[in-house]
């Protein structure tokens, strides 16, 4: 291995050892956990080789949270600081909630990508860099000199970097080693960490499957020289101990999870129009539905897609359409008549960066007031944010339960977080009350109208066409208990007060959610959605370090379950923690009067009249861990 | 045949509607309105169909002639501006087996819902489409719509509109997979009906625009066509619509053409004057949408169990020795 050999520069402090034989045997570093990142440009295949470690991990019993690392071109140049395309995978002993704070191992297929993930902040300070040192002898004098250059810079600044030659090791094997280098990289991965090799050729076998054998047999290959290639020439190894599972796990990303749910559900039409990060959930669904039944049906727009949907529930099967902001905003007239006649309806709004078009890759949590407000007049609606990729695949089931049993319209609020990552959860049960009954097509009792409001719960039975003596015309017009348009000022009111005591009626039905942590302190830290995992992991240390803090996650956030009141009283300061953006006191116009709060701490604030702080990021990534440590660092000592 | 012909007789005695079967209250059009005609049309072809009012549905959009559902007394939905394409679709994709119809205005269709239009011909479900073009925007007094002609003085053209009108009839002959295009007029009732009618037997997304009157902003816009018969040019074929000896009297303009004649259809389309009336094109072979993606599959629970563990599967780490 000349060129990873040749010292260039004195700067380098460590470099795989080129004698192909370590002096003595390695020292195996126990770890609780580690991030690893594997990034190359896009097509290379780091997010396979990504997700293939996420689920050797995973089939060996570990905890794992995978998150892509997506360019937002299709094919950016290559080598380019915004090209990055891979994976993060945190592999812990335990039971893993969140992508965790900043990576401690990265495998860089060109010293460009790197940089973009240094840029971003995303490498620990000191973090073990493998860097494919095939650029240092490039015959174009720029690349060699970039690559120098950038290598010298990061060792400067304290990165372990390690020069591997997964190129011309590959191409000991292959041809084209563009093609097989993830592979390779894989089986560096297996061997640093000290993986079940056996398990990650099983895997291999699953990954590739549908293709022809040699496909197989040649990354196995690839598997097998990446893993002694680092065995005999890398210094370190760890050993992360773990319990190898005991029961049957799925892992699957949280627009899988939707998806299955939606299987589960009994829902069997999904009307869609592309947006991202929702549509890999539709794609799913294109595929799985041929063999549950249903269809996707890709609309012409998002507001068709939504309407097709609508038509679909009234017509008697709950229907869905999944979208992300932008088409969740074109979305609000057709949510708005879906209320005003009661439709069941699901709508699943995986957020994104925003306004407008915003970030279309990246995560935020900017959609909690439009999701509950939107649409024109009083549109009341269900609002449930699922926390964890199994949430949202349970979430669904209750979604069209809640649509159906209340005619409503419920929205799930999911994110670019729990999109794109992976997380195991226990294989779930079938239970044949998941699914949806067919339409009934019963007589509609004599008497009974289409909007039989019940005084006090708002409920009236629905009437499906089919069904003798139920024929009327539903109208987003306001309209009386015949579905007759009125604009009586009187009727007007009492569709308005229905169609609210239904969201009360639903309230009834919910349990307080559960405090993590004592029920008394000083700080309590409530979140929504996708920021579960990092809140109570912080949470979790900080308690452990003695302060009394714990926080709430709320998954029904309209409406909002009792006893919240009760809760927040047990503590001396409360904040909430939101992935958005929100005004900040030390902003040189901000004040108490003109703050604007984060959504989550603006509702509760006006619910209940409680002075409940806010702390908001909105970087395109899940909150960390440690961010969240320093906050409620910082408002501890407020006090 | 194995029904007793009395049990057969019962049926039909049961299933048998009159025309009073399908009306439902009065309506509030203004006198002399085309609406009016085009519901009396649609109610004597729903008594002539017999069609079961449970399993009829009506979805409209905004504007008056979407009010036309609440008149029927069979299933509606009373839509959203511009969105009953959609809407409809999603009915019969969910109930294939329910008979739609959908009422449209010229705003409805041809401008908010102008998008919907262009793919719902492109889907070809199997609905009746009326487009109730009265060339003005009604309920919200008085307003240039896409299908005004040129120079018509409205609320928000004052001076007269700008544009050349936009011709429905050849927007739809446009897209692809149109299978049935037809215009009639609201003031020759048994045309309006003849047409309808084929309209509804026709298997496919069957495109109707009629030419309505609106007695309340353009009170005499159509006059010189609603008193010259001869400004008016009755389409007939063999397999198109047939014109009656009554209609035949008044009504002298005519020709003939074959209903699968596209390039013929195409120049019809751009005549205004005399303004062609009846079927304009009709393809029967066009696949409808819903057939194409329907599922023949019973999703018994055991069925939707099966399923989605084979999708679990797919998903699923095994703990050693349980692999499946």
């Amino acid at each position: 291995m000349p060129a990873s050999a040749s010292p260039s520069t004195q700067k380098r402090k460590k470099s795989a050892k080129t004698n192909g034989q370590l002096d003595a045997k390695k020292k195996v570093v126990q770890l609780k956990e580690h991030i690893v990142e594997i990034i190359s440009d896009s097509g290379e295949g780091a997010q396979r080789c990504g997700q293939s470690l996420g689920a050797i991990a995973a089939r060996m019993g570990y905890g794992i949270w995978t998150i892509e690392i997506i360019p937002a071109e299709i094919k950016p140049p290559a080598r380019s600081v915004a090209g990055a395309s891979g994976n993060r995978i945190r592999i812990g002993s335990k039971y893993v909630t969140n992508g965790g704070d900043e990576t401690d191992l990265v495998i860089a297929f060109n010293e460009q990508v790197l940089l973009g993930r240094v840029r971003a902040k995303e490498l620990k300070q000191g973090a073990t860099i493998l860097l494919e040192d095939m650029w240092r002898d490039h015959k174009d004098p720029a690349v060699s000199k970039s690559y120098i250059e950038t290598y010298d810079r990061l060792v400067e600044s304290g990165y372990k970097v390690y020069e591997i030659p997964m190129e011309r090791e590959c191409h000991k094997l292959l041809s084209d080693p563009r093609r097989g280098k993830n592979m390779f990289a894989l089986g560096i991965l297996c061997s640093i960490y000290s993986l079940d090799l056996e398990i990650a050729k099983s895997q291999i076998a699953l990954t590739f499957g549908k293709k022809a054998a040699s496909v197989i047999e040649t990354n196995v290959k690839l598997l097998e020289a990446g893993f002694s290639w680092a065995e005999e020439n890398l210094e370190f190894k760890y050993e992360i101990p773990v319990k190898r599972p005991t029961e049957p796990y799925i892992v699957v990303n949280g627009n899988t999870a939707i998806a299955l749910g939606v299987l589960a559900s009994g829902m069997d039409i999904c009307a869609m129009y592309p947006i991202t990060p929702a549509t890999s959930a539709s794609h799913y669904l294109s595929d799985a539905f041929a063999k549950v039944g249903g269809i996707v049906h890709q609309a012409e727009d998002e507001i068709a897609a939504c309407a097709f949907a609508i038509g679909a529930s009234y017509a008697g099967k709950c229907s869905v359409t999944i979208t992300s902001g932008p088409g969740y905003s074109l979305k609000q007239e057709g949510i708005g008549l879906a209320v005003m006649t009661e439709i069941p309806l699901v709508v699943v709004n995986v957020q994104r960066g925003g306004p407008s078009t915003g970030q279309p890759t990246k995560v935020e949590q900017g959609d909690l007031m439009c999701t509950i407000f939107g649409s024109h007049g009083d549109a009341p609606k269900v609002v449930i944010a699922p926390a964890t990729i199994e949430d949202c695949f349970y979430t669904m089931i209750t979604a069209r339960k809640i649509a159906e049993m209340f005619r409503m319209v419920v929205v799930i609020l999911s994110d670019a977080n729990l999109a794109t990552s992976q997380q195991p959860f226990p294989r779930p049960q079938f239970l044949e009350t998941w699914l949806a009954p067919p339409p009934d097509q019963s007589a509609i009792p004599e008497g009974s109208k289409p909007y039989d409001w019940d005084p006090v719960t708002g409920l009236s039975r629905r009437h499906i066409p089919g069904q003798p003596g139920g024929m009327h015309t539903l109208t987003g017009i306001a309209h009386d208990s015949n579905s007759h348009v009125a604009y009586d000022p009187d009727i007007n009111e009492q569709g308005l007060k229905a169609r609210s005591m239904k969201l009360a009626a639903v309230q009834k039905t919910l349990k307080p959610p559960p405090v993590f942590g004592a029920t008394q302190g000083d700080l309590l830290i409530v979140g929504w959605g996708s920021t579960k995992g990092a809140i109570e992991e912080a949470v979790e240390s900080l308690r452990e370090e003695g302060h009394k803090v714990s926080s709430l996650n709320l998954t029904f956030i309209q409406p909002m379950p009792s006893g919240i009141k009760e809760i927040l009283s047990g503590f001396k300061q409360v904040m909430t923690i939101e992935n958005t953006y929100s005004d900040k006191l030390e902003y040189d116009l901000i004040d108490e009067e003109n703050r604007r709060y984060a959504p989550l701490a603006l509702l509760m604030r006006s619910r209940f009249l409680v002075d409940i702080d806010c702390y908001t990021e909105s970087q395109g990534q899940p909150i960390k861990p440690s961010t969240i440590r320093r906050v409620a660092l910082e408002k501890l000592q407020e006090k | 045949m194995s029904a007793a012909p009395t049990e057969c007789l019962l049926r039909l005695y049961d299933e048998h509607h009159e025309l009073e079967d399908y009306q439902k209250g009065v309506t509030r059009w203004c006198p002399g309105c085309g609406d009016n005609a085009i519901l009396t049309a649609v109610q004597r072809l729903c008594r002539t169909e017999n069609l079961d009012p449970v399993k009829t549905v009506f979805v409209s959009g905004i504007g008056c002639s979407s009010r036309l559902p609440h008149y029927m007394n069979t299933y509606g939905f009373h839509g959203i501006h511009g969105r009953a394409l959609p809407i409809a679709e999603g009915v019969k994709m969910s109930r294939p087996e329910l008979t739609v119809f959908v009422n449209m205005g010229d705003g409805d269709c041809c401008s908010i819902g102008a998008a919907h239009w262009v793919h719902a011909i492109r889907y070809n479900m199997d609905l009746t489409v009326m487009l109730h073009d009265n060339q003005i925007y009604g309920l919200t007094k008085k307003q240039a719509s896409p299908t005004s002609p040129i120079g018509l003085k409205s609320n928000t053209t004052p001076k007269g509109a700008y544009l050349e009108a936009l011709n429905p009839l050849t927007v739809s002959l446009g897209v692809t997979n149109v299978s049935f295009v037809a215009q009639v007029v609201d003031w020759i009732p048994e045309v309006l009906y003849d047409v309808l009618h084929a309209a509804f037997l026709h298997k496919g997304l069957s495109f109707v625009r009629i030419l309505q009157r609106c007695p309340e902003w353009l009170p005499n816009m159509l006059d010189p066509w609603v008193q010259d018969p001869t400004r008016v040019k009755l389409l007939y074929h063999e397999d198109g619509i047939k014109v009656s000896p009554s209609v035949a009297k008044v009504y002298t303009t005519t020709e003939e053409h074959d209903p699968s004649n596209m390039n013929r259809a195409r120049e019809i389309a751009s005549e205004v004057d005399p303004v062609p009336v009846g079927i304009l094109y009709r393809n029967d072979d066009v696949p409808c949408y819903e057939d194409l993606r329907r599922d023949p599959t019973l999703r018994t629970p055991q069925f939707v169990k099966g399923g989605l563990e084979a999708e679990f599967d797919k998903f699923t780490i095994w703990p050693e020795g349980e692999e499946h």
